[in-house]
């Protein structure tokens, strides 16, 4: 099944990818090609299958919520971008 | 036999006999990575004062008669994927260009507790994202068995780095073939342990149900010595499994008999150069020589093994990476009109095509319409694939088959055709998804002099019947000790 550009422009726009007019070109060939690749998967019957998320038999695994030291906000800001004082500064997502 | 050419194991009972100090040790292999770097291209960073300082502490710590960890004085190079405290850890893209972790991953914690020589990160595919290497933001390793030649990865820089005589030891992480796959290109042993076996606190996520990290090493000995030392429970990652670790070091002389080796079918298929199936028959030769019984077995949904993988380590991998947003840590892009805009040009402009392409396909098989039709019927595909596994297991002890089914390609060769690339790891995958334990160990060269690997398979914490049968092999064979003249 092709991917249209409309489709690829829209699933860049949900990965938040802004990408250039090359990428796209490039993109929409070659994700062609590997949805066609993987669409073999519905050639198999899967009735009643249950999906495998991982491979442990693990589900929830609970600890006592006891409190223990974390980083301190000169740790947690020193990679930051952008900084004002004690929080990382973004641009305003409201006027 | 030089200094850098030895095994860990070796080294280690060198440093006991008072032959050499962890310095000397760690001297000789700077000296390598000098020597050899420029060729080679397997690290990202190397800080020699900082290696030096570790060993000078260790060869301290022995002189005044204090106890001494495992891996005491022994330099181990870091895949760049995991977190070294106030180290840059980049993970091979431009995005963590400048990001230096706050706290060490927690293999590194156990390395560091072990008396390791932490010696420098290597070079990666962006993001664990390939098989050659060549996905890197920063340089292209280079195979030292032939420098026109790819090391595989997406742990090459690793790979290339044991192999190179650059370091005896390396870390790191397989999500679908990254240890296994480079080990085998490269000429050396290395091991994806099951999944849950080995903390993935600190690593930066890829695929999540996927990933594990494990050990690259000459022999199968240095690999036990390794997983030991990296293995076992940490609370910090909630799927590392609280089970005891065997002393894997102590048993790997032992020989598993009876042995049943089960051959799936589907690796020896079409697609398998004849010289790499050459090289694995001559393996199974000596299992067969030492008593093995061999049986041919069925994994009829190992076929569609890479299209599962494509779907499911994409579409974790698109949650995974929603955390470069340009906020927290890593890459800002300088320009932008507003906050959302501000997010998907610095994810443009910082992580590389083969990101991009497969944050696209993870974001398209999880979307609306969508979901159903791939994800959810990826996770059923992979309940057949692992109920697979645990028919042959029932059966066999272990089971064989190339790792790969090329030997080493040339540098550029597969750069412009994403799926041929994904194809390279067609024998590898189907383990990750069932999550069960993999080792590669180098069994010949073919004619033109490039290494060939031979994958064990065992079920979930088996990592010791399968350190001890790939041993088996190992005792009777040469191939271990060959070193690329560089």
């Amino acid at each position: 099944m092709a991917l249209t550009g409309d489709q690829v422009r829209w699933v860049a726009h949900l990965a938040r990818l802004e990408l250039t007019e090359e990428e796209f070109q490039l993109f929409t060939g070659q994700l062609t090609r590997i949805v066609d690749f993987i669409d073999q998967l519905q050639q198999l019957n899967t009735e009643g299958v249950e999906p495998l998320a991982h491979a442990l038999p693990i589900h929830n695994v609970f600890r006592p919520d006891e409190p223990a030291p974390s980083l301190s906000v000169d740790e947690a800001l020193a990679n930051a971008p952008a900084r004002k004082g004690d929080f990382y500064s973004v641009p305003a997502v409201l006027d | 036999m030089q200094l850098i050419e030895r095994t860990a194991a070796e080294l280690r009972a060198l440093m006991a006999q008072g032959e050499v100090n962890a310095v000397q040790i760690t001297e000789a292999f700077l000296q390598a990575i000098r020597a050899r770097e420029p060729q080679v291209q397997a690290f990202l960073h190397v800080d020699e004062s900082d290696a030096l300082a570790q060993a000078t502490a260790i060869d301290q710590k022995r002189k005044h008669g204090w106890q001494l960890g495992p891996l005491a004085g022994i330099p181990v190079a870091i895949k760049d994927v995991l977190c070294t405290k106030g180290q840059v850890t980049t993970c091979g893209s431009r995005i963590l260009e400048n990001f230096v972790p706050p706290y060490d991953a927690h293999v590194i914690t156990r390395l560091r507790e072990a008396d390791a020589v932490l010696i420098g990160k290597t070079n990666m595919d962006e993001f664990a994202m390939g098989s050659s290497t060549e996905n890197s933001a920063f340089k292209t390793t280079r195979n030292p068995w032939d420098l026109e030649r790819i090391p595989g990865g997406s742990s090459g820089g690793s790979a290339a780095a044991v192999a190179a005589c650059e370091a005896p030891l390396a870390v790191g992480s397989d999500t679908g073939g990254s240890i296994r796959q480079p080990a085998s290109l490269c000429g050396i042993v290395g091991m994806k342990p099951t999944y849950g076996r080995v903390s993935r606190f600190g690593l930066v996520a890829f695929a999540s149900s996927l990933d594990q990290i494990g050990p690259f090493s000459h022999d199968v000995t240095d690999c036990a010595l390794l997983l030991e030392v990296i293995a076992g429970h940490d609370k910090r990652d909630s799927t590392s499994v609280y089970r005891p670790v065997p002393p894997y070091s102590r048993t790997v002389n032992t020989p598993v008999k009876p042995l049943t080796i089960g051959l799936p079918r589907e690796f020896f298929d079409e697609g398998l150069d004849p010289e790499v199936n050459a090289c694995v028959q001559e393996a199974l030769k000596v299992y067969r020589g030492l008593g093995a019984n061999i049986k041919e077995v069925s994994l009829p949904h190992s076929r569609y093994a890479v299209a599962v993988y494509y779907i499911v380590a994409t579409a974790e991998a698109s949650s995974n990476l929603a955390r470069y947003d340009g906020v927290h840590y890593g890459y800002r892009a300088p320009d932008f009109d507003s906050m959302i805009h501000m997010y998907s040009r610095s994810r443009g402009l910082g992580f590389g095509k083969e990101v991009k392409r497969r944050i696209m396909l993870g974001t398209y098989a999880l979307s609306s319409g969508y979901y159903d039709a791939y994800y959810l019927k990826a996770l059923k595909v992979r309940r057949l694939i692992k109920e697979d596994f645990d028919r042959a297991f029932a059966e066999c002890d272990v089971l064989m088959g190339p790792t790969s089914p090329t030997p080493a390609f040339r540098v550029g060769e597969k750069a412009e055709n994403p799926l041929a690339m994904y194809l390279s790891d067609i024998y590898t995958i189907s383990c990750n998804l069932a999550g069960i334990a993999g080792i590669s160990i180098p069994c010949g060269f073919t004619k033109a002099g490039l290494p060939v690997g031979l994958q064990i398979l065992a079920g979930p914490f088996e990592e010791e019947k399968l350190l001890r049968v790939a041993r088996m092999h190992e005792a009777q064979t040469d191939w271990h000790l060959r070193r690329p003249r560089l």
